[in-house]
C-alpha cells in the first residue's frame, strides 16, 4: 500500500518533468525563436526573474476567482435546488440558463465594465458567470435522482415537500456538488483571466497581454504556467473537502480524484 | 366509516395514464384489515401488488372506489404509516441508529418532543435494534452492513415509531434463502411482541404462509382478490413447520389458486 501511494504521489511529477524536457529538447532540436514558442528553462528563468511582478497579478487574480467561486457556489447552489425542487421552475428557468451558457463570457465583458468599471468587479463577475452553471446543473440532477422509493417512505411518514428536501435532497445532492466545484473551480479561473486580459490593470490576464504586446513571450508562458499552477491547488483543495465531507459516496474507496 | 376494521377498500380501481393508452392496474378491489392482523397478498409480478400497496398508503388515489384506514377515508398519504421496500432505502450519509431515528424526526408528536427527550428516542432505537440482534451496529454506515443487516436496519426504521399499518414490499426479495429464512423468524418474532397491523407483498408463497394469518391471491392485471385462505398453523411457526404435510398442503393449494389464475 505504502509503495502504492509512493508511486501515485510522485507519477504526476515525474508526467510533467517528461513533458517539459521534451518540450526543452524539442526548441532545441527545431532551433525554436524563443519569441514562438520559448523553451521550458527560459520560462523559469522569467518566472524567477518577474517573481515580485508575477506574484502581485497573481494573488489578483486568485483573489477574483475565490470570490466568484465563492460567489458561483451559493448562486449555483440556490438555482440547482429551486430547479431540482420545482417542476414549475425546471421547466420556466432552464432554457435560459441554457441560453445563458451559451453566451461567450468574453463578450460580456465589455458591459459588465460598463456597468462597473474595469478591474476587480468585472473579473469577479465573468469568474461567477461561467462557474455557476455545472454547480446548478449538477445540483438539481442531484435531486431529480433521488430513489422513489426514498420519497415514499418519507412521504408515507406524512413528511412535507421542504422535509423531503432538507432530510434526502440536500445531503443525497452532496456529492454531485462537490463533483462540479471541481469543475466550477477551473472554469472561474478561465472567467477571472479573460476579464483581465480584456479589461483590468491587474492580474495574470493583464500581465500577460501587455507582455505580449511587448514580444515578452517568455513572460506570456510564465504567466500560462501560474495560471495553470493555481489552478491545480485549487482543484486539489476542492478534493480535500470533497473527501471530507462525501466519505459515505465513495463507499471508503482510494479512488478519488 | 363502513366497519370496525382498520383497513377498508370497497370497489376500488385504478388506472393509468389516460385515453386508448391506459392501463387498468386493479379493478373491483375489495380487501378489509382487521387491527393487529398480518395478511400477505400474493402473485406474480406485475398484478398490481405495488399498486395496491400505494393505494392503502395514499401514494396514490384510486381512479373510483374508496378506500378507508382507521376509519378515514385516504385523500392523501396516510399518516405514520411504516414501509419496507425489496432495496433497503436506508439513506448511506446517516449511521444506521440515525436511519432509524428518522421517522422520529418527521412523525408527530415525536418530531416535538424529540429535542427535549433525544436520549429516551436513542435508547428505543437501541432497544429495537438489539432485539433484530444489531445491537452494536448503531453506529455503522448501512453500507458497512452486509444485505440481510440492512433489512433488518430497515425494518427497524418502518417500526419504530409503531405506524398504525406497516407495509412490506417484497422486503427480502432481494436476499438469499438462508437469510431471507432468518428474517422471517426475526419479523414474526417482532409481529407476536408488538401486535402491529401489517400487510406484507411478496411472491414468495412459502413466505405468505409463514408470516401471515391470511394471505390474498391477486388475479391477473387488472388486479383483484380471487382467492382468501386463512393459515391456521398456530405460532410461533418455525422452519420446522414449513416442512409439515400441513404446511405444504397450503402451500400448494395457493400454487394451484395461481396456476389456474394466470396459466403458469
Amino acid at each position: 500500500m505504502t509503495r502504492y501511494r509512493r508511486i501515485q504521489f510522485v507519477t504526476p511529477w515525474a508526467v510533467t518533468l517528461a513533458l517539459f524536457l521534451f518540450w526543452e529538447f524539442a526548441c532545441w532540436l527545431f532551433n525554436v525563436p524563443s519569441f514562438v514558442l520559448p523553451q521550458p528553462s527560459l520560462i523559469f528563468k522569467t518566472l524567477i526573474q518577474y517573481r515580485e511582478q508575477i506574484w502581485h497579478h497573481s494573488m489578483q487574480t486568485l483573489f477574483t476567482t475565490i470570490i466568484g467561486f465563492v460567489l458561483a457556489v451559493l448562486g449555483g447552489l440556490f438555482i440547482g435546488l429551486c430547479v431540482g425542487a420545482s417542476r414549475m421552475v425546471y421547466i420556466g428557468l432552464y432554457p435560459l440558463l441554457i441560453g445563458f451558457n451559451s453566451i461567450p463570457k468574453v463578450a460580456l465583458v465589455p458591459i459588465i465594465v460598463i456597468w462597473f468599471g474595469i478591474g476587480t468587479i468585472p473579473a469577479i463577475i465573468t469568474a461567477f458567470s461561467v462557474a455557476f452553471f455545472p454547480i446548478a446543473v449538477n445540483v438539481a440532477t442531484g435531486l431529480a435522482t433521488i430513489e422513489p422509493e426514498m420519497r415514499d417512505v418519507l412521504r408515507s411518514l406524512g413528511a412535507n415537500q421542504w422535509e423531503i428536501l432538507t432530510k434526502v435532497g440536500i445531503p443525497r445532492s452532496t456529492p454531485y456538488l462537490f463533483a462540479s466545484l471541481k469543475i466550477a473551480i477551473t472554469l472561474a479561473f478561465i472567467g477571472s483571466v479573460i476579464s483581465e486580459t480584456v479589461a483590468s490593470n491587474q492580474g495574470i490576464g493583464y500581465m500577460m497581454l501587455s507582455a505580449s504586446s511587448r514580444f515578452e513571450v517568455p513572460l506570456v508562458f510564465a504567466g500560462l504556467i501560474v495560471v495553470g499552477a493555481m489552478g491545480i491547488a485549487m482543484y486539489a483543495v476542492c478534493v480535500i473537502f470533497e473527501k471530507r465531507m462525501t466519505r459515505w459516496a465513495f463507499r471508503g474507496s482510494e479512488l478519488l480524484t | 366509516m363502513a366497519n370496525s376494521a382498520l383497513v377498508d377498500m370497497s370497489d376500488v380501481a385504478l388506472t393509468y395514464g389516460e385515453g386508448e393508452e391506459a392501463i387498468s392496474a386493479v379493478e373491483n378491489l375489495n380487501l378489509t384489515i382487521e387491527k393487529g392482523d398480518f395478511v400477505a397478498v400474493v402473485g406474480p409480478s406485475g398484478c398490481g401488488k405495488s399498486s395496491l400497496m400505494k393505494l392503502l398508503t395514499g401514494l396514490l388515489l384510486p381512479t373510483s372506489g374508496e378506500i378507508y384506514v382507521g376509519g378515514q377515508k385516504v385523500t392523501k398519504p396516510v399518516d405514520g404509516v411504516g414501509m419496507a421496500f425489496q432495496n433497503s432505502t436506508l439513506m448511506p450519509w446517516r449511521t444506521t441508529l440515525s436511519n432509524i431515528m428518522l421517522p422520529f424526526e418527521i412523525v408527530e408528536p415525536h418530531k416535538r418532543r424529540l429535542r427535549s427527550y433525544r436520549s429516551e428516542y436513542v435508547a428505543a432505537v437501541e432497544r429495537l435494534l438489539s432485539s433484530v440482534g444489531l445491537g452494536n451496529f448503531g453506529q455503522k454506515f448501512p453500507w458497512q452492513l452486509s444485505g440481510g443487516m440492512q433489512q433488518r436496519a430497515n425494518l427497524c426504521r418502518a417500526l419504530i415509531h409503531e405506524p398504525q399499518l406497516l407495509m412490506l414490499d417484497e422486503p427480502f426479495g432481494a436476499l438469499d434463502a438462508f437469510t431471507r429464512e432468518e428474517l422471517w423468524s426475526v419479523m414474526q418474532n417482532l409481529w407476536l411482541e408488538k401486535r402491529f397491523t401489517a400487510m406484507l407483498v411478496t411472491h414468495d408463497l412459502r413466505e405468505a404462509a409463514y408470516l401471515s394469518n391470511t394471505v390474498h391471491v391477486m388475479s391477473r392485471r387488472p388486479g383483484h382478490i380471487i382467492h382468501t385462505k386463512d393459515i391456521d398453523i398456530p405460532r410461533p411457526r418455525t422452519l420446522k413447520t414449513t416442512f409439515e404435510p400441513h404446511f405444504i398442503d397450503i402451500v400448494q393449494s395457493l400454487r394451484e389458486q395461481i396456476s389456474n389464475e394466470h396459466g403458469l
